[in-house]
This record gives C-alpha cells, sequence and structure tokens, in this order.
C-alpha cells in the first residue's frame, strides 16, 4: 500500500542536505512516494527507518505463489466494490494418504477431468492436498510421490508431523508446494525445513490470540512465506476468523496477519460441504481444501469464485468483431447481439447447437446485456446498422437478413429502414434459438 | 499476545419488517415471520446483534408453472393444486413463508379474474399457518387490478405483497396502506433507483417497516456479482443509516439460478459439467448462500433439496462467533 510523502518525511533524517539529489528530506519524500527515485540514494537513513518503510510500503497481505501458477493473498479491499478482490480462492481437494495406489490413481483420474468450458471461460481446479491420515512418513511420502508423479497441478503437503513433512517434501521440492502445518508443538522444524527447500508454509494455532504468537515466533526464524490457518472448523467461526484476519491486515496493517488464509470444511457430506465452501469463497479464504470431487460439486462452486472475483469496473467482453460458427457459406444467417461475454456466449452455444454454420455480430455495448444496453442507449438502430456496414458481411453472404434479440423487437422497424436490411424478431431467451431455426 | 480485533460500530441498523398476522394480531397465522433488524454485517455476531435469521420462502404458483423437470419431480402431483402444494412446502420442508405467484391472472393466459386469484390466495391462507408473499402475473395493469383485490379479500393477514416498481407503484402502495400489507419495492440493480423508490413509497403514506428491497439478482454465473455488490452496498448504507437503503432484501433465487443452462442442460448434452441433479441444486444453493453474505434477508426458493441446504448453512451461520 502506497504510503504518502509525509509518512516517508517522519522517517528522513531531516538533514537537508540535498546528497540525494533533491534539495530537501521534504522534497526527497514527495519524489518517493509517487514511486520516483529509491531509499538508497540517501546516505543517511537509520536501518529503522529502512525497516519501518519497507514494511509500511509492503502491501497488507503478502502475496504467496505455490505449486503450478498458484497465487494467494495479495488482497487489498474488504468489499470487492471498494476495488477488486484480485486472487480468486485457491480450491484444493483432498487426498488421504490411506488410500490404496488405485484409489489415489481413481481420484487423481477425477482430479484431472475438473476442467470446465462456460461463457467463453476456462475453469481448472487449483491442485491437490495430500493428508497425511495413516500417521506413518513412508506411507505420507509415498502417497505424495504418486500424487506428485499423477498430476501437473500444485501441491499441498499437509500433516502435523514434521518428520512426515521431512520424508516426502524433498522429492517433491522442484514442484514448490505449499506444506504445513506449523503449529507450538513443531513450528521451527516444519517453518527451518519449508525455510530449506525455500517452499510457502502453513502457520496453524487454535484461535487469533494464538496464532497471532506462533507467527511471530516463526517469523524470527527468518522466513515469511505463510499462510495462515487460525484453526476455527465450524462454519460461523471460520467467517469470523476470515474477516477478522482480512479486517486486521487491511484495516490496521497488523503485520502478523498480513498473509493469505487457509479454510478448511467441516461438512463431510458434498453438497453440504460446497454450501460451507460457498461461504469461505465470498468471504476472504485464500485457499479452501475440500473432499468433494464431482464435476457436478466443483462446477458451481468455481462460478461463484469467478463470478466474486470479476473486477467490479470491467464486464467480461468478447471481441466486437464478426464471429463465426461454423463453416459459414453464403447462406448463413446472421445474428445480432451484444459484446457483453454472457450474452455472446449465451448466444454462441446455442447457435452451435442448431448445426447451422452462421454469423455473429456483437455490438460493442461496453459489455452489457441486451436489455442493460438498451436501456442505456447503446444498441441503437443507428448504431447496429453502423457496426453491420463496417463488418463487411454484406459482402460474405447473398441475403439480406438479419435476426435480432427478442427483447428489442421495438427496434426492429427502425432498424429495418436505416440499414436496408430485413430484419427478424427471434426469440427473447438464447435458449428459443435452435427451435426458432427450425421453424425458419 | 491478546490481539485488538476490528468491531465496527455502525450507527444504526437494518429495518425490521413484520409479516403476517396472527389472531391476536387481526390475521390467522399461527406464526409470524421477522426479518432485518440487523446491526452488522451478516452473521458477524461478534460486532452486533444478528436479529432476525433469515427466512426462506418456498415458491407455489396458482397453475402449473413452465419449470425443469428437475425441480418439478420433487413435488408431483401438488404442482397442479397450490393448496396442496403449499401444505408440503410447509410441512415437508419446512418452509418458512410461502411464495404465491399468481401467474395464472396473465391476459396472454388463463387470464384470471381478480377474484379467482383473491380466492386462490385465501385457499392457501387457509390450508398453511405460515405468512405468505403474494405477487401478480407481471403484467403491469392486471397485477393492479389482482393485488388490490387481493389485499382487500386478505385484510389483516400482514402478507407481504409485490411488486411495486418506479414507473408502478402508486395502486400497490396505496393497496397496501389501506388494507395493512407490506410492500416488495423492486429496483432495476441500482442503489439510486431503489431509494427514489422508498422514498416515493413512504411520500405516500406507507411506513418504512412495512417495505422490503427487491435489489433484482442475477443468479450464479449470470450475474450474481452485480447483485452481491449492489446487496453489499445498501447494507452498508443502512448501518450507516441511510433510512431510505434500510429494509430488510428479498431475492428471487429460485427464479434467477433456474434460469441458467447449467441447472437445465443435461449430462449426456454437457460431459464436462456432470450430473445435473446435483448440479442443478447446487446452482441453486450458491446462489442463496452468496447473495446471504451480501446481506438478503428473505430468499425465494424453488427446489426442496436446494432449500433444505441453505436451512442448514443459515443455521450453522446463526451459531455464535467471536
Ligand atoms: C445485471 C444488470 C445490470 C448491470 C449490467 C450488467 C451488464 N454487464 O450488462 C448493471 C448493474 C450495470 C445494470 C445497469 C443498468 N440497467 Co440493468 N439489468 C441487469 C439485469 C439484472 C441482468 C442483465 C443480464 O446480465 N442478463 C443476462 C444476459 C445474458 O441477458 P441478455 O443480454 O438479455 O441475453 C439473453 C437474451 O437477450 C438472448 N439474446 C442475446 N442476444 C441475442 C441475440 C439474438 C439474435 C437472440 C435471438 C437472442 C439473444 O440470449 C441471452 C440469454 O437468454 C437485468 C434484469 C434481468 N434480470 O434480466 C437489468 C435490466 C436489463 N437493466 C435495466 C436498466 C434500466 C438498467 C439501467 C439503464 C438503469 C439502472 N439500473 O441503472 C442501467 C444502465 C447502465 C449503463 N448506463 O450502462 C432494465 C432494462 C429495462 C428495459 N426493458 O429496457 C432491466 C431489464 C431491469 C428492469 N426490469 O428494469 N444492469
Ligand atoms: S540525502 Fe537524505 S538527509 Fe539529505 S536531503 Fe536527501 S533525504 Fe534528506
Amino acid at each position: 500500500m502506497a504510503l504518502t510523502g509525509l509518512e516517508i518525511y517522519k522517517q528522513l533524517p531531516k538533514k537537508n542536505c540535498g546528497e540525494c539529489g533533491t534539495p530537501t528530506c521534504l522534497a526527497f519524500a514527495m519524489a518517493l512516494a509517487s514511486g520516483k527515485g529509491s531509499l538508497d540514494a540517501c546516505p543517511y537513513v537509520t536501518d529503522e527507518a529502512r525497516e519501518a518503510l519497507d514494511s509500511a510500503s509492503a502491501p497488507p497481505i503478502k502475496a504467496i505463489k505455490f505449486g503450478n501458477g498458484s497465487v494467494m493473498g495479495d488482497e487489498t479491499v474488504l468489499f470487492r466494490h471498494d476495488k477488486t478482490f484480485y486472487h480468486p480462492t485457491t480450491l484444493l481437494i483432498e487426498i488421504a494418504d490411506t488410500l490404496s495406489a488405485e484409489e489415489v490413481q481413481a481420484k487423481l483420474d477425477e482430479i484431472k477431468s475438473l476442467e470446465f468450458d462456460r461463457v467463453g471461460l476456462h475453469y481448472t481446479i487449483d491442485g491437490v492436498a495430500v493428508v497425511d491420515a495413516s500417521g506413518s512418513p513412508e506411507q505420507f511420502a509415498k502417497a505424495v510421490a504418486q500424487v506428485a508423479a499423477g498430476t501437473e497441478r500444485s501441491l499441498l503437503l499437509l500433516s502435523n508431523n514434521a518428520d512426515a513433512l521431512q520424508a516426502a517434501l524433498p522429492g517433491v521440492a522442484d514442484r514448490k508446494p505449499l506444506i504445513g502445518s506449523a503449529t507450538e508443538a513443531n513450528y521451527e522444524a516444519v517453518v527451518n525445513l519449508a525455510k530449506e527447500h525455500n517452499v510457502p508454509v502453513i502457520i496453524k494455532a487454535e484461535g487469533l490470540d494464538a496464532l497471532a504468537d506462533l507467527v511471530e515466533k516463526a517469523q524470527k526464524l527468518g522466513y515469511k512465506e505463510f499462510v495462515l490457518d487460525p484453526g476455527a472448523r465450524t462454519p460461523s467461526q471460520t467467517l469470523a476468523s476470515l474477516t477478522h484476519c482480512r479486517r486486521l491486515a487491511i484495516k490496521k496493517k497488523f503485520r502478523p496477519f498480513g498473509y493469505p488464509v487457509i479454510a478448511f470444511t467441516s461438512k463431510a457430506e458434498p453438497l453440504a460441504e460446497i454450501t460451507e465452501a460457498s461461504t469461505y469463497v465470498a468471504k476472504y479464504a485464500s485457499a479452501i481444501v475440500l473432499k468433494a470431487s464431482a464435476k457436478a460439486h466443483i462446477l458451481p462452486l468455481m462460478a461463484l469464485r469467478q463470478n466474486l472475483y470479476t473486477d467490479p469496473q470491467k464486464p467480461i467482453q468478447v471481441e466486437p468483431v464478426l464471429h463465426t460458427v461454423g463453416e459459414v457459406n453464403e447462406n448463413s444467417p446472421i445474428y445480432i447481439t451484444t459484446n457483453f461475454s454472457l450474452t455472446y456466449y449465451s448466444v454462441e452455444g446455442e447457435v452451435e447447437a442448431s448445426k447451422i454454420p452462421s454469423y455473429i455480430l456483437p455490438v460493442d455495448t461496453d459489455g452489457t446485456s441486451v436489455l442493460t444496453a438498451y436501456a442505456a442507449g447503446k444498441f441503437e438502430p443507428e448504431k447496429i446498422a453502423d457496426v453491420l456496414a463496417k463488418s463487411g458481411v454484406a459482402d460474405k453472404v447473398n441475403h439480406r437478413n438479419l435476426i435480432i434479440p427478442g427483447y428489442v423487437a421495438v427496434i426492429s422497424g427502425k432498424l429495418q429502414e436505416i440499414s436496408g436490411w430485413k430484419v427478424i424478431v427471434g426469440p427473447r431467451e438464447s435458449s428459443g434459438i435452435v427451435s426458432f431455426t427450425r421453424a425458419m | 499476545m491478546a490481539v485488538a480485533l476490528v468491531k465496527e460500530r455502525y450507527q444504526s441498523k437494518v429495518g425490521e419488517v413484520v409479516i403476517g398476522a396472527t389472531a391476536a394480531e387481526g390475521g390467522t397465522r399461527t406464526s409470524v415471520i421477522k426479518v432485518g433488524g440487523d446491526s452488522t454485517l451478516p452473521f458477524l455476531h461478534f460486532e452486533g446483534k444478528v436479529e432476525n435469521r433469515a427466512a426462506i420462502a418456498m415458491e407455489v404458483t396458482d397453475v402449473p408453472p413452465a419449470w425443469n423437470d428437475v425441480v418439478k419431480s420433487h413435488f408431483g402431483d401438488v404442482i397442479n393444486d397450490p393448496v396442496a402444494w403449499a401444505k408440503k412446502c410447509v410441512e415437508e420442508y419446512n418452509a418458512d413463508m410461502i411464495y404465491l405467484k399468481l401467474i395464472g391472472a396473465n391476459p396472454e393466459g388463463e387470464n384470471r379474474s381478480p377474484e379467482e386469484c383473491a380466492k386462490v390466495v385465501k385457499d392457501v391462507l387457509a390450508a398453511v399457518g405460515v405468512p405468505l408473499i403474494v405477487i401478480g402475473c407481471e403484467d403491469p395493469e392486471k397485477d393492479n387490478e389482482v393485488l388490490a383485490a387481493v389485499a382487500e379479500a386478505t385484510s389483516g393477514e400482514n402478507l407481504l405483497i409485490g411488486i411495486a416498481e418506479q414507473d408502478n407503484y402508486k395502486s400497490i402502495t396505496a393497496a397496501a396502506m389501506v388494507h395493512k400489507h407490506n410492500l416488495i419495492a423492486r429496483s432495476p440493480l441500482d442503489i439510486n433507483i431503489c431509494k427514489q423508490l422508498n422514498i416515493l413509497i413512504s411520500e405516500m403514506g406507507l411506513p418504512l417497516n412495512r417495505i422490503v428491497i427487491d435489489p433484482m439478482i442475477g443468479g450464479l454465473g449470470y450475474g450474481i456479482e452485480y447483485a452481491y455488490s449492489i446487496m453489499e452496498r445498501a447494507r452498508l448504507g443502512s448501518l450507516a443509516n441511510d433510512k431510505m437503503l434500510s429494509m430488510p432484501m428479498i431475492c428471487t433465487v429460485g427464479y434467477e439460478a433456474n434460469r441458467a443452462k447449467e441447472a437445465n442442460a443435461s449430462a449426456e448434452e454437457f460431459p464436462g459439467w456432470g450430473d445435473l441433479n446435483d448440479r442443478a441444486i447446487l446452482w441453486e444453493v450458491l446462489t442463496a448462500t452468496g447473495l446471504l453474505q451480501a446481506g438478503a434477508s428473505i430468499l425465494l426458493m424453488r427446489n426442496p433439496e436446494a432449500v433444505k441446504l441453505v436451512q442448514q448453512n443459515i443455521a450453522d451461520l446463526m451459531e455464535m462467533n467471536a
């Protein structure tokens, strides 16, 4: 988070000697605040001031990276409408080391299939959490090795036993797994292990007071790649803990909680578990460990995550150019829609299902839906006619028929008049497109 | 080390609305539902009072609805009989309220008369003890007639009726005032229109504690994020003492969630999406639980399996936290 010039100035030596290249300490502070120059230019800053400025200018929640491109934390707001949420909750699916090799493989196959395409977006599950349920370091290491060999996704090695982590980690350290958990009882061994292999580590304690203490102790080991687990295991307490951590990090810059927080579900039944997890996706979990792994259960959770982590300032949009579906020819129908990705892909999916090669022309409505755009004057006949003319589609087909969304039937007359094309009013919902084409 | 937690002190709280009336209060309900009243963000018991549990009203229509089979299959024959259907929702699924939609009034459909509609409402009232939410067929002119008749026929029952919108609020507001019912005020995902409408309605004389906000929502995967943020802002507004935003919010969860392709397309059609039944349930559940975190007070739902899961989510989150 950026510091103001005045906040920086307070930490400077106030000698006004000009050796930094600016005439006064205040001018230097102002320059730093606006991102120009570096603190190193002043030969007189004290180590304390440097430390204070470094930590004050660090982001409120540290970004923690692990595995195959997983990033947690680095959030700056409590409410998405204040700016946006940046790093979607990392979803990890649990595999217990007590499963047989075949069972582990079956689970890995299922996890591998957790890739979804909907409305033009591709979702994948982030990773696998191998859980020490056996209590045997050998067995844990063996399961970790099998999982690592069987998936490309990010890994979490989860055991409270430092020996188990010690046994499993070296073989997969190049995959940069997240490991955990460091507790009051084992933290020195576990944090030092993480430090040695340069992997992030979960710090777990029962309750926030104990957690803050443990983080401070762990930091004294000279390492800061942490993820927090406040130990809550009921939905209500987990919601409270996640909220406290986020608020303290953002509103108070409370350093011990300046890390991402991981949540664990308590429900065993998959639908109940996804229901529980949805609360944590909405309220501040940077990662969640799940038992559920069926497509039908994971897709809805991923959709919620995707929605809430969309930047409120920028609706997801498609390029407002002429799109084709299938092997188009001179008879292909032409559908007019908007460039709001949700709208466009709802239409594209149905046009595809109609099995008729077609053109779709999304009008640039700043990424708004049909009626929102119409109500805001961004889907006017003049504009559509203009886009149509510029698209060059007239040269590609030997007909002059346009299909418009049923919700804007009112513009058909005017559009027909201005464009010179015959305007056909389509169904209101895109789900009607297939039967509409049959009737055409 | 004792960590000094951040506990917000809000100036105000969400307004409380009471729906239904017992015999002692001039109605015939065996229980009433109170919503709103919270003095904190959703379920943060540690900093304020979560006065009332969020309520679930199950949707019942006067004529059989064009819903998908995933949802319809739960109800079997009762879907042809609003009275039996409402009873099933209350007795089997523990619905807090019934959300009765009078779609039979639609001039392009069965075009039922206001009197016929009022009778259905009376019949449902006679069959169940929980409070009722009643809306029309979403044809503004017809609804004005229908709801006037319903409001009169059920005078004293303290229903929640709707829908008042910016360009059509007067006659329904008058009906709610004269016959002492609560009113749903709907605005299209817009804080300013929402406030404006509440001002217009209250200027007509309906007290603020008789209004429930329908902020309009998008379902999961189809714009829920817009509703989420509008609702979160409205909730913060009400806590900051913005009186014209301080009413409890009602969300058309079942309707929006079940419009989604993901709640309708079979696994054969979309193998990548997995089993339809569970997917459809969760589509409705996550629309509800997501919006609960943004401040929803009344969830209008359809699928009984989804209702059960959301009831559990609410019960879990009503446990105290620190
Ligand atoms: C989310 C939303 C918003 C979001 C914008 C989201 C976005 N990126 O577009 C926000 C909050 C910003 C917004 C703002 C406004 N909105 Co608005 N909004 C909605 C809402 C709730 C959902 C819209 C949506 O995303 N639908 C989903 C998409 C996929 O639907 P769609 O684009 O229509 O596409 C479907 C069909 O049209 C069809 N289809 C699409 N293309 C084609 C093409 C062909 C050929 C065919 C056959 C079919 C077809 O397929 C799709 C799936 O079925 C609707 C109400 C509702 N529940 O529908 C109101 C609604 C659209 N909004 C409305 C209004 C008035 C506005 C505002 C002007 C006023 C306001 N509320 O402030 C502003 C305008 C803002 C601006 N200046 O740009 C009104 C429009 C009224 C009207 N009939 O003209 C609506 C209907 C609400 C209402 N009942 O009053 N809105
Ligand atoms: S070099 Fe340091 S002490 Fe000298 S003016 Fe610059 S900031 Fe101030």
